[in-house]
Formats: structure tokens, sequence, C-alpha cells
């Protein structure tokens, strides 16, 4: 099997161990990233929620935010392993089909560059 | 690491686009000339790794969590420029798709991850490596010590990014306008955190894939190698 087909065979695995991602903080009762607080957190923490970071803190909402199904963030670490899977399954389709066409783009001018001077 | 919408100002955000943006002209320009088009699937999956290792959080005990970034990996197989295009388009799909990372900070994840981790950990591992056989135990334990050391790095960086907020946006009323941390408590925060566990998993990771590469297929990390010497050549 060539190289390449392993590796993304170890990448399907990576995707399919990624709830850990969710268990393991939850289990050892981790809280959030340092520095990566919702305004609710950073308000018991110093008593007031910054103003730049609450004006900006909404600026972008993304369709799948924290990687769970909109909906779904309070219905416990099944489900919510679920919609961390199909989000890295779809989140490395977006980064795949992305790369494939920068590359492409990228060595298809090297390559007829190239051609021309043959 | 991934920094959120909010958590610096403008002036910050701003200046991080305005480095990153000869950085990411300059990775294209260099790929072009390097990159060959048989490579290009592997770039893609260096990406999806990066993506998808960023995923795996890893607490500390009653603390925060943390995770590794894949992105000293991906240059030793690919050389810089190219990760940093890889763990670019990996960042940018976090922001836009998930939040994971916000869309005003995506030049200052960048410049730490795809930029700053990137360099770091490529340079670390060639030097350590310096002259060893492509299959040597000395290439494994650089690429351990690379991927320590530079995910370190780039928490340093970030830590600088939050910590500088404080000095630069506070209220007449002493309120924080951004991130109300400063260097003091941002910088023991992020560099500990990375030092004490989340280093190592990006040590084990890198280490590992290597090792694995070594006995499976050495002319893909051979191949790195070849980028590096276009590179300067």
């Amino acid at each position: 099997m060539k190289t390449t087909a392993k590796l993304w065979i170890g990448l399907g695995i990576l995707i399919l161990f990624s709830p850990l991602g969710l268990f393991l903080p939850e289990y050892f009762n981790a809280g959030d990233a340092w520095g990566e607080w919702g305004g609710d957190s950073i308000k018991e923490m110093i008593g007031y929620i910054p103003k730049g970071l609450e004006k900006l803190s909404g600026l972008w909402s993304a369709p799948i935010p924290n990687y769970a199904f909109k909906g779904w963030e309070e219905k416990g670490l099944p489900h919510l392993s679920v919609a961390y899977i199909a989000s890295a399954v779809l989140g490395i389709a977006v980064v795949v089909v992305v790369v494939l066409s920068i590359g492409a783009l990228l060595t298809k001018t090297k390559d007829s560059a190239y051609g021309k001077g043959k | 690491m991934h920094i959120p919408d909010g958590y610096l100002g403008p002036a910050t955000c701003g200046v991080f686009y305005a480095i990153m943006l000869p950085i990411w002209g300059l990775a294209s320009n260099t790929v072009k000339k390097t990159l060959k088009a048989r490579q290009v699937p592997l770039l893609a999956i260096g990406a999806a790794f990066s993506f998808v290792i960023m995923m795996l959080n890893v607490p500390i005990p009653g603390g925060t969590t943390g995770h590794a970034v894949g992105a000293v990996l991906v240059a030793i197989l690919l050389g810089p420029w190219a990760a940093c295009i890889a763990v670019t388009v990996a960042l940018v799909v976090q922001a836009l798709l998930f939040g994971d990372g916000g869309i005003t900070a995506i030049g200052a994840n960048c410049f730490n991850m795809a930029f700053i981790e990137v360099f770091a950990g490529y340079y670390l591992y060639r030097v350590i490596s310096g002259s060893s056989p492509i299959t040597s135990n000395r290439r494994v334990i650089a690429a351990g010590i690379a991927g320590y050391v530079a995910l370190n790095i780039a928490a340093f960086t970030t830590a600088v990014m939050f910590g500088i907020q404080p000095l630069l946006h506070t209220t007449p009323q002493g309120q924080a306008l951004y991130c109300p941390y400063g260097l003091n408590v941002a910088i023991p925060a992020m560099v500990g955190g990375h030092m004490l566990i989340f280093g190592w998993v990006e040590a084990v990771v890198t280490a590992l894939v290597v090792k694995y590469l070594q006995k499976q297929d050495p002319s893909l990390l051979a191949a790195g190698e070849e980028v590096q010497h276009e590179d300067h050549g």
C-alpha cells in the first residue's frame, strides 16, 4: 500500500478518536483553554466583561460553533461526540479541497513554465 | 492557542495581518518553485493532520486545556513554506466554520502557529539532525525536541500578544478593553501549560510519525530535505 494511503487511514483513526478532546478535559475537570473564555466566565474571574471584548466577540457567528451543532450544546457528551466527529470530517474535507486547489494552482504554473523551457 | 475575537485590540490584529500578508506571499512564491505536483496530496494530508490534532484537547487536571498543532511535522515533511500554507488553511477553516480562533485574530494566530512554530521547529530539527542519515535515531530525537520547543515558543508569542493588551488598551477607570491579563499572568499560564503537558504531545506525535516514516517510506523524509536545498539553491 502506498504511504499516502496509510497516512489517510491514520487520519481516519485520529478523526474517530477526536472526541477524546471532549472526554478527557471533562473527565479531568479541566476548563477552557487559557485566553479562550466566554464572556460569562470572564465576568466571574474579574468582575466585568471588558467593553472591547464584549463588542468584538460577537463579530462572527460560525455555522458550527465549537464543533457542535446548534441546539445540541446541552445534549451531553455522546451527542457532542457525534457532532465532533462530523465536524472533523467536514472540516478536513474543506481543508483538503482548499489545499488541493492551492497546490494545483501553484504546481500548475510551475510545470507549464518548465514545460515551455524544454 | 487559538486567540478568539475580542482578546486582541484592533492595533494588534492589524499589525499581525500586515506581517502575515507578505509571509503568505513569500510562501506561495517559494512553494511555487519547490513543491512538486506529486507532493500536493501530502500537503493536503499535512493540513488535515494539523486540523484534527488541534481538536484533540488535552487537559491539565483541574486546570486548563490545550493541544498540539502538528506544524513541526508538516514542516519536516514538506519544508517550512509549504507547512506555513498548510497550517494557515487549517486555522482559517477552524476560524470561519467552527469559530475556533477569531476572524480578527487570523493574522495573529497564523503568525504564532503557521509561521513561528513552523520555522522554529523546522530549523531546530535541521540543526539537531545535522548530517545524520535519514533513518537515524538522532532524527527521531531531533523531531521530538523540535516539536516540544517550537510549540512552547509559539505559546510564548501568543502569551505576549495577550499580555500586551492591558498596556495598550485600558479605560481611564482602569478597566481592560480586551484581554484583561498582563504579561506577568499570560506568560506563565500559557508557557507553563505547554511546557508541562501540551509540548510533550507535540513532541511525541512528531517523533513517532518521523520514526514510522523512517521504516515505512524514508524517501518522504528525504524529500523534505530537498525542499530545503532548493530553497537555498
